[in-house]
C-alpha cells in the first residue's frame, strides 16, 4: 500500500505504524457523570466496519506525523490521507 | 454410514457406488430450537456436540457460502494447549484432549499426528519466560520439556544455531502438540452432525435479527426468515459486522493473516518449529509442502488478501531461522480475516439480548480451539452456563477487569 502523504507524497506503508480507529483521537470528558463507561467504549469497543474506515497511521520511519487515512477494508483502497493536527485544529471530527 | 478398511474394500469390490454424500443438503424449515450462524469448524462442532452431548433436537447451522469455506480451511493446521494464563490453558487443555479422540469420535479421518511443537529460545530471559510457562501447562495437565541447545540440535540439526545476533539456545517442546488436517475437521463434524440430524443449510447469508423486547425470535437471511428459540453466532471474521445487525459493538478488529505453502519436498520439518526472535512457525503437510506463516499485516481488513511487507517479513525470519528456506520455491500464499480482540483471548458468552449467544474473538488461534470451542457453545446453549474451562471468556471482562492478555499488550489488537 502506498500512503499518499500530504507533505511527503507517496510513502510505502511499510514506513508507517497502526494505531487504528481513528475515533481514537475523541477522548472522553473524564469529569462526566458516566465517564467510568465512556472510557470503556472509548478504549475497547471498535465499529470495525466492512468498508469505508478512517483510521490514525504514525509516519514514524518518516516525519513522526500523524496521519489521517480513509480506506477501504474490503479493497485496502486509499481514498484521503490528511494530517490529524489539521483536522484537529480545523475542529473537524475525527468521526 | 460407517466408515472403515472393511467398507473400503467392499466398495473397492463393487465399483464404488455404495457411497453417498457425507451430509445432506437441507432446506431451511421454518422454526428452529437452536440456530446457529456460521458453518466453519466452530459452528459444525457447536451443533454436532449440541445433538450428540447434550441431546437437544431441531438444530440448524447456517452457511452464506460453503462449509468449510473461510478460516477452517485457511489457517496453518496446528493444535496445541501450550498457554500459561489460568483463563486459557485449562480451555485449550480440554481442546487438545477431544483432538486426541476426534477420529474415533466422529468416525472419520482427520489425520490428527502429534508431532510435537518445539518453541526455540534465544536468550537466558525468554528461557525463563518459557520455563514458567512450561510449568503452567504442567501445571493444567498438559506437557513441557525444556531442551537446551544440545537437544534441539538432535531433532533439528539444520537450524541455525549459529546466527550471531539470535543465537539457538534451546526449546521448550509440547510432544502432544501437532498438526490436525483442517478440511477434514469441518467435513468430519460436519458428517456427525448431519447424522443427528443437524440441518446443514449452505448459501443462506443472515442478514438481520428479529428481535422484541430484548429477546431474540428469529433470523433474517437470504433464503427467508428463520425462526429460533436460541441463536449462536460462530462467525470468526465477520464478528463485528454480524452483531453490528443486532447493534451491538464488539470489543475487537479484523485484521488479515497470511499463510504460505512451498512445493512439495521429500520429508524434511517431522513437527512444528517455532522462532523465538521472529514470528515465524512452520511444519510440513503430509504433500510435502512446507506451512508456514507469523505476523498479521497489522492493519483494519476484510479483504482475505494481505500485502508484500509480510511476505518479505515472514520469509526472511523463515530463512534467517532455517537457511536452507531460501532454495525452496514459494508456491501459494493467502489470507484469512481473524476476530483480533483486545486482549488478544477469545468470548464465549450470552449477549445483553436474550437468546442471542457470541462465539468469536479467536485472533489467530481459532483453529485448535474448534473441539472445545464447540462443546463449551453447546455446553452454554444447552444449560445456560458457561463451561467450567471457558468462564473467562466473557464479553464485559473489559468492564470488570478481568482482561486474559497472555502477551501483556494492552487494548492494541494488532498486536496479539
Amino acid at each position: 500500500m502506498l500512503i499518499n502523504h500530504p507533505l511527503l507524497g507517496p510513502r510505502d506503508a511499510s514506513e508507517f505504524t497502526y494505531l487504528g480507529d481513528a475515533s481514537l483521537m475523541n477522548r472522553p470528558d473524564w469529569q462526566a457523570e458516566n465517564a467510568v463507561q465512556a472510557f470503556h467504549d472509548y478504549l475497547y469497543l471498535r465499529d470495525n466496519p466492512a468498508g469505508l474506515h478512517r483510521e490514525l497511521w504514525f509516519h514514524e520511519q518518516g516525519d513522526r506525523s500523524w496521519l489521517l487515512v480513509t480506506r477501504n477494508t474490503l479493497t485496502h483502497e486509499i481514498v484521503s490521507v490528511e494530517m490529524a493536527s489539521e483536522t484537529r485544529r480545523s475542529g473537524g471530527a475525527a468521526q | 454410514m460407517r466408515y472403515s478398511g472393511f467398507r473400503v474394500i467392499k466398495e473397492a469390490l463393487t465399483g464404488h457406488k455404495g457411497w453417498r454424500p457425507t451430509w445432506r443438503d437441507a432446506a431451511p424449515q421454518p422454526d428452529y430450537d437452536f440456530v446457529i450462524i456460521g458453518g466453519g469448524g466452530h459452528g459444525l462442532a457447536t451443533a454436532y456436540y449440541l445433538a450428540k452431548q447434550f441431546g437437544q433436537k431441531q438444530i440448524a447451522v447456517l452457511e452464506k457460502g460453503w462449509i468449510g469455506g473461510g478460516n477452517v480451511g485457511r489457517n496453518t493446521t496446528i493444535v496445541r494447549s501450550n498457554y500459561m494464563l489460568d483463563g486459557n490453558e485449562p480451555f485449550y487443555e480440554f481442546s487438545l484432549k477431544l483432538w486426541e479422540g476426534l477420529e474415533q469420535e466422529l468416525n472419520y479421518n482427520a489425520m490428527v499426528s502429534q508431532r510435537g511443537i518445539l518453541n526455540l529460545y534465544h536468550t537466558d530471559g525468554q528461557r525463563d519466560a518459557f520455563r514458567r510457562r512450561g510449568n503452567a501447562m504442567i501445571l493444567n495437565g498438559s506437557d513441557a520439556e525444556l531442551l537446551d541447545a544440545e537437544g534441539v540440535r538432535a531433532m533439528y540439526p539444520f537450524l541455525n544455531f549459529e546466527n550471531a545476533r539470535f543465537p539457538i539456545r534451546g526449546g521448550l517442546l509440547h510432544r502432544r502438540g501437532g498438526t490436525v488436517r483442517h478440511d477434514a475437521v469441518a467435513w468430519g463434524y460436519a458428517r456427525g452432525a448431519d447424522q443427528h440430524g443437524v440441518d446443514i443449510i449452505q448459501n443462506c447469508e443472515v442478514t438481520g435479527f428479529r428481535i422484541e423486547n430484548g429477546k431474540v425470535l428469529g433470523v433474517e437471511t437470504s433464503r427467508g426468515y428463520i425462526g429460533a428459540k436460541k441463536v449462536a453466532a460462530s462467525v470468526a471474521g465477520s464478528s463485528s459486522r454480524l452483531m453490528a445487525l443486532a447493534g451491538m459493538r464488539l470489543p475487537m478488529e479484523s485484521h488479515v493473516l497470511q499463510a504460505f505453502v512451498s512445493e512439495g519436498l521429500k520429508p524434511t520439518i517431522p513437527g512444528v518449529i517455532t522462532y523465538g526472535a521472529g514470528h515465524f512457525y512452520c511444519s510440513q503437510s503430509d504433500k510435502g509442502g512446507l506451512v508456514f506463516g507469523g505476523d498479521i499485516d497489522g492493519y483494519n481488513s476484510y479483504a482475505q488478501r494481505g500485502n508484500l511487507p509480510v511476505v518479505e517479513d515472514v520469509v526472511e525470519s523463515g530463512v534467517s531461522l532455517i537457511p536452507a528456506l531460501g532454495r525452496v520455491r514459494l508456491l501459494r500464499s493467502w489470507g484469512g480475516i481473524m476476530d483480533m480482540s483486545m486482549d488478544g483471548s477469545p468470548f464465549i458468552d450470552k449477549t445483553h439480548i436474550e437468546g442471542l449467544y457470541f462465539n468469536g474473538g479467536w485472533c489467530y488461534g481459532g483453529f485448535k480451539a474448534t473441539p472445545a470451542a464447540g462443546w463449551c457453545l453447546a455446553h452454554l446453549l444447552s444449560t445456560d452456563r458457561s463451561h467450567e474451562t471457558a468462564q473467562a471468556y466473557r464479553l464485559d471482562r473489559f468492564q470488570t477487569g478481568h482482561m486474559i492478555d497472555e502477551k501483556g499488550q494492552g487494548a492494541q489488537p494488532n498486536l496479539h
